[in-house]
């Protein structure tokens, strides 16, 4: 026998379940004065630099369904491209930007809105640049494992068609799964759990 | 500023172990209905952490209230608390490698002695307790020890099959150093014969996996006259060390 590598194992995944709100935004589920505010809640203030952008996301189930109990986390680099990050070592980002958010999708509508800035691009292991692009972590009732995908944008042609990630898909009839569509100062984003159109997610 | 800027540890920027799909739930646990619609069909694209993935925000001590870890006491009124068993969950979070981890956002969420949760999707019979929210948080330690006081929570029947109950558990959210070590899991308490029956614990295909999330009793560390003790560690995923790591450009 050879020695024992002596890892541990990850502890395993739980589903969220349907109360995820108490835990994570007791204040949207009304329960007052625990938290002063939820977590996240809000990603930029005055002095944040950059492009002001909304996000509107939902998250749709194999019948098409919008969820209407899933959480969404964010996390994304500042304007110049620079995450607000200990593992950053390229320079100090923006100190008025955090770069992670956290939203409940609505209980009527399903709707997920952020009020963020448009990242700047962060370079890929090889130093390539990667496109703009927000990581997302979407948790739920019946999700065992947070699902992690990525949000680029439709006015990023160019970036994204030279994007080391994009570029490793197979079937590129699958690439527009992962970019939201510009309406004015909003994106949309529709992410699909199964079906033909379901979003692309990752093993990271 | 960091959370390991207390310390004198450098800041790591290694890639995260591969996740080891085998050891936690698969998407689609049919003896847990609702997964059924909720799971994806189609391959994960795999790669290597980019620095999106490494990256994550850090969480200071100084956004705790003082009565974020006490939950017998941050939702009641003033000079009252909540019903039920006292006890203590306390606990460490380690990464693969064995390595305590400082600064790690804990947030715990857990239905009241009775096993209703104060939400308005519940409508279980057993009442609210005017006393218990039902929420609270904490942040490890320099040697990612933490510790929350509680009451330990009721099992609840849950619409599933015709006659699921959910054992004991409390919901915690993990937030590691990096983005990619981000975990939702539950804890369950030693003894309870209702974990072998539950589908959403036991869409975990191996025993031994699911036992690592079942707190022990530990004497110990209750305090007499007070409240019992659970133990609860919780494992992250580890992270490979840079030293051999082609460098950013840049760097
Ligand atoms: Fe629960």
């Amino acid at each position: 026998m050879a020695q024992s590598l002596d890892r541990l194992k990850e502890s395993p995944s739980q589903t969220a379940g349907p109360y995820v709100h108490i835990g994570l935004t007791p204040n949207f589920c009304g329960i007052g004065g625990v938290y002063a505010t939820d977590l996240g809640a809000t990603m930029v203030n005055d002095k944040t630099r950059g492009e002001r952008i909304g996000l509107r996301i939902r998250v749709l189930d194999g019948t098409g369904t919008t969820l209407k109990d899933a959480l969404i986390e964010i996390w994304q680099a500042d304007a110049d491209g620079l995450y607000n990050s200990p593992a950053e070592m390229r320079g100090a980002a923006d100190p008025n930007f955090l770069g992670w958010g956290r939203c409940p999708t609505d209980m009527e509508t399903g709707l997920c809105t952020f009020e963020t800035i448009k990242p700047g691009r962060v370079p890929f292991r090889d130093g390539r640049l990667m496109a703009p692009h927000i990581t997302l972590w979407i948790v739920a009732r019946g999700i065992n494992l947070g699902l992690h995908t990525r949000l680029y944008f439709s006015d990023e042609e160019k970036a994204n068609a030279e994007d080391p990630i994009l570029a490793r898909l197979e079937h590129r009839v699958r690439v527009p799964t992962l970019i939201a569509e510009r309406k004015s100062d909003t994106y949309v984003f529709d992410v699909h759990l199964q079906g033909e159109k379901e979003t692309v997610f990752f093993d990271s | 500023m960091s959370a390991e800027s207390g310390s004198n540890r450098r800041p790591e920027t290694g890639a995260f172990f591969q996740r080891d799909r085998t050891w936690h739930p698969p998407a689609l646990t049919p003896n847990y209905k609702t997964s059924i619609l909720r799971s994806p069909q189609k391959a994960l694209l795999a790669f290597d952490n980019t620095l999106s993935e490494i990256s994550g925000p850090v969480f200071g001590h100084a956004m705790l209230g003082e009565l974020d870890a006490d939950l017998i006491h941050n939702f009641a009124r003033p000079g009252e608390s909540a019903l039920g068993e006292r006890i203590i969950v306390h606990g460490r979070v380690l990464d693969e490698r064995g390595a305590g981890m400082p600064g790690v956002l804990l947030e715990f969420w857990q239905a009241n002695a009775g096993g209703r949760y104060r939400h308005k999707k519940d409508g279980y019979l057993a009442p609210l307790d005017p006393n218990f929210g039902g929420c609270g948080r904490a942040i490890t330690g320099e040697d990612g020890g933490y510790a929350f006081r509680t009451v330990k929570p009721g099992p609840y029947p849950w619409p599933n099959g015709p006659n699921d109950w959910r054992p004991s558990h409390i919901h915690f959210s993990v937030f590691g150093h990096g983005f990619a070590q981000r975990l939702i899991t539950q804890m369950y308490f030693e003894g309870d014969p209702l974990i072998w029956h539950c589908p959403i614990a036991r869409g975990i295909p191996d025993k031994a996996a699911i036992e690592t999330l079942i707190a022990a009793l530990d004497m110990q560390a209750t305090i007499p006259f007070d409240a019992r003790a659970y133990k609860f560690d919780i494992v992250l995923r580890g992270r490979r060390s840079s030293l051999f790591e082609n460098r950013l450009e840049g760097n």
